[in-house]
């Protein structure tokens, strides 16, 4: 009897290694599917975005690229989006940046442990705030605040060779350094929460040794901390500007919706989600196919920035994971 | 890295100790200053949005529906809105939330360090970077053109934006679950499924419920996949399946472009409803942490 209850016992044993239960191959299966959503999702946007703007393509040609906008003359050159996007990011990047690195450093040499908690807290804070928020306070608050001070900085400016060209007249409450400081507002949370974390890994033994050796705080955060966390910072930056190139709505509302490239700051401008966002609903045939065209360069910058960044987060944590 | 310590010492040393302790003092009071900077504008909007917010916001201004932009502040509500954030909303997270949890299931417990897992893995990072626009373009040329606007458009769209901050969030959670629980139920003869079903994902469930949590404050306050997929209707609509629909920061959007000071107004209610309901979530997403963190231990 015993032989027989051990021969039925048995056989579950050997069924499991020799074919696994339907539900939990169904169950594998599923999880594998979900898996692979991700890619069919990003697959499926770049095909379909780029069919509905192929007409763009088609009919505009090498023209894309120039600098004429004018729908109403079936013009669609998306040289003044493009232009109008590098210049908000990269206000956006130059203002949050040195900040973001700032807070990050407080966080992780200066304030004691339990301090740091509630700052984390409050600069999440920021992220909590809806861009749309950002975009209704920007218009109808910062710009006409700003645009008195605008103002003023462009007549002092006047005619000063470097500075005339980046702040002189015109000044407008709207405008590409409205929208670059409205945009850094929004990706400092992301910048300083990704810096801290590389910060972080730089090992507690290094710093130690840099302040037996006699150096003060801020000799061990450039002889130790930044050498350790330079490509881990970089990476941050760069997922800031990702996301400072495709936040759409406050861009939209405070930017001032005239397709301009101008080196003057204070004027207002366009960026490449802005116009998707402003002048889509209206749009029809090539002018609807070229706005998706422009989504279709926003998708491909965008991903080229954030494989990139990726790639160096990854690379130095897995070097500061190493040493 | 060698010759940066080296000119750093040379320099350091020929300064005197009382210079670098006062240099040293002034990086520290940077830093500081940093954070001021960004408490400046933050406080602003707050103040702003609850000073302007708090006055129009009523139980009636919730409810009532939307009137025309002219009339003034005192009238009417965004009563609409509310429901058509909840109903998107809610249906995006119904869609987007189990098939992140599986997608992680996959990535952690079934795919290890195969290639295709380190593939998903990275691009699920990607994903989170693709700019929402963009994912209200891909659901208005997939979905939109073919089936028309509607609440189920706008869902799908704030999913997609959902389900890589979902896998993420729950990646990171399987990682913290011990393999002891693990191989302590395959020990008793589980299924991996089963394991995972009745094991690691519970253990796992107070970290995945926050971040769930934290991509639904996100979403609700996204205003770019919506505008191309629900269209912004100023009526309700209780069906969210079909026909267009609106919400509440489609609806801020229209009326912070809007001329008149009634819209302003009811645009300012809006913004504090809808900061309010994303702060409510941000604050269940760290109870749920805390109270994990609790049980952990």
């Amino acid at each position: 009897m015993s032989t027989a209850t051990q021969e039925h016992q048995a056989r579950p044993a050997g069924t499991l290694t020799e074919r696994r239960p339907l539900g939990d191959r169904g169950f594998q299966a599923l999880a594998l599917a979900a898996g692979i959503l991700v890619l069919v999702i990003l697959v499926l946007i770049a095909v379909s975005t780029s069919q509905q703007a192929s007409s763009w393509f088609s009919t505009e040609g090498t023209k894309i690229f120039s600098s004429n906008w004018n729908p109403a003359a079936n013009q669609f050159g998306v040289l003044a989006f493009i232009y109008g996007t590098a210049i908000t990011a990269v206000i956006a990047i130059v203002l949050a940046v040195p900040v973001s690195v700032g807070v990050a450093l407080l966080l992780t040499e200066v304030v004691p442990h339990r301090w740091a908690r509630p700052i984390v807290y409050v600069i999440d804070l920021l992220a909590v705030v809806p861009s749309v928020v950002w975009g209704l306070w920007g218009i109808l608050v910062f710009a006409p605040w700003f645009q008195q001070i605008s103002t003023s900085i462009a007549s002092g400016v006047t005619g000063v060779p470097v500075l005339g060209n980046l702040f002189g007249p015109p000044a407008s409450g709207a405008s590409f350094f409205t929208a670059g400081l409205i945009l850094a507002f929004m990706i400092t949370p992301i910048v300083t929460s990704l810096s801290r974390e590389v910060i972080a890994t730089v090992p507690r033994i290094d710093r130690e040794g840099a302040y037996a050796l006699g150096a003060t705080r801020l000799e061990m955060i450039r002889g130790v901390v930044l050498p350790h966390s330079q490509g881990g910072i970089v990476g941050a930056v760069l997922l800031g500007l990702g996301r400072a190139m495709g936040e759409t709505i406050a861009a939209a509302l405070v930017i001032g919706s005239s397709a301009t490239i101008t080196s003057h700051l204070f004027a207002p401008g366009y960026n490449m989600p802005a116009v998707i966002a402003n002048e889509f609903g209206e749009a029809t045939g090539v002018f609807r196919s070229a706005l998706m065209g422009i989504g279709v360069l926003l998708f491909v910058f965008t991903i080229v920035i954030n494989v990139v960044a990726r790639a160096v987060v990854g690379r130095s944590a897995r070097r500061g994971r190493g040493t | 890295m060698a010759p940066v310590t080296d000119e750093r010492q040379r320099s350091g040393l020929r300064e005197p100790p009382s210079w670098r302790r006062a240099k040293s003092r002034i990086a520290t009071a940077l830093m500081v200053f940093s954070f001021v900077l960004v408490m400046i504008p933050l406080g602003f909007v707050l103040v702003t949005v609850i000073a302007k917010g708090a006055s129009a916001i009523s139980w009636s201004f919730l409810t009532s529906p939307i009137p025309p932009s002219v009339l003034p502040a005192n009238t009417g509500g965004i009563g609409p809105a509310v429901l058509g954030t909840l109903e998107i909303t809610g249906l995006a997270t119904v869609l987007a939330v189990p098939l992140g949890i599986l997608g992680a299931v996959y990535l952690h417990e079934y795919g290890g360090n195969r290639p295709l897992a380190r593939l998903i893995g990275f691009m699920a990072d990607v994903m989170t970077g693709v700019p929402s626009i963009v994912m209200g373009l891909f659901i208005f040329s997939i979905w939109v053109l073919h089936f028309g606007f509607s609440g189920l458009a706008g869902a799908f769209a704030l999913g997609c934006l959902m389900l890589p901050i979902v896998i993420r969030s729950t990646d990171e959670m399987l990682k913290l679950v011990p393999d002891s629980l693990r191989d302590g139920s395959y020990a008793l003869g589980a299924t991996k499924a089963r394991v995972t079903a009745t094991v690691v994902l519970p253990a796992a469930l107070g970290g995945i419920v926050s971040g769930a949590l934290l991509a639904v404050a996100r979403a609700a306050g996204e205003t770019a996949p919506l505008l191309f997929t629900i269209l912004t209707v100023t009526t309700a609509n209780p069906d969210v399946f079909s026909g267009p629909n609106t919400s509440l920061p489609s609806q801020i959007f229209v009326n912070a472009s809007s001329p008149y000071v009634g819209a302003q107004g009811r645009g300012w209610g809006a913004a504090l409803t809808l900061i309010a309901i994303a702060f409510i979530f941000m604050i269940a997403a760290r109870i749920v942490t805390a109270r994990f963190a609790r049980y952990a231990r």
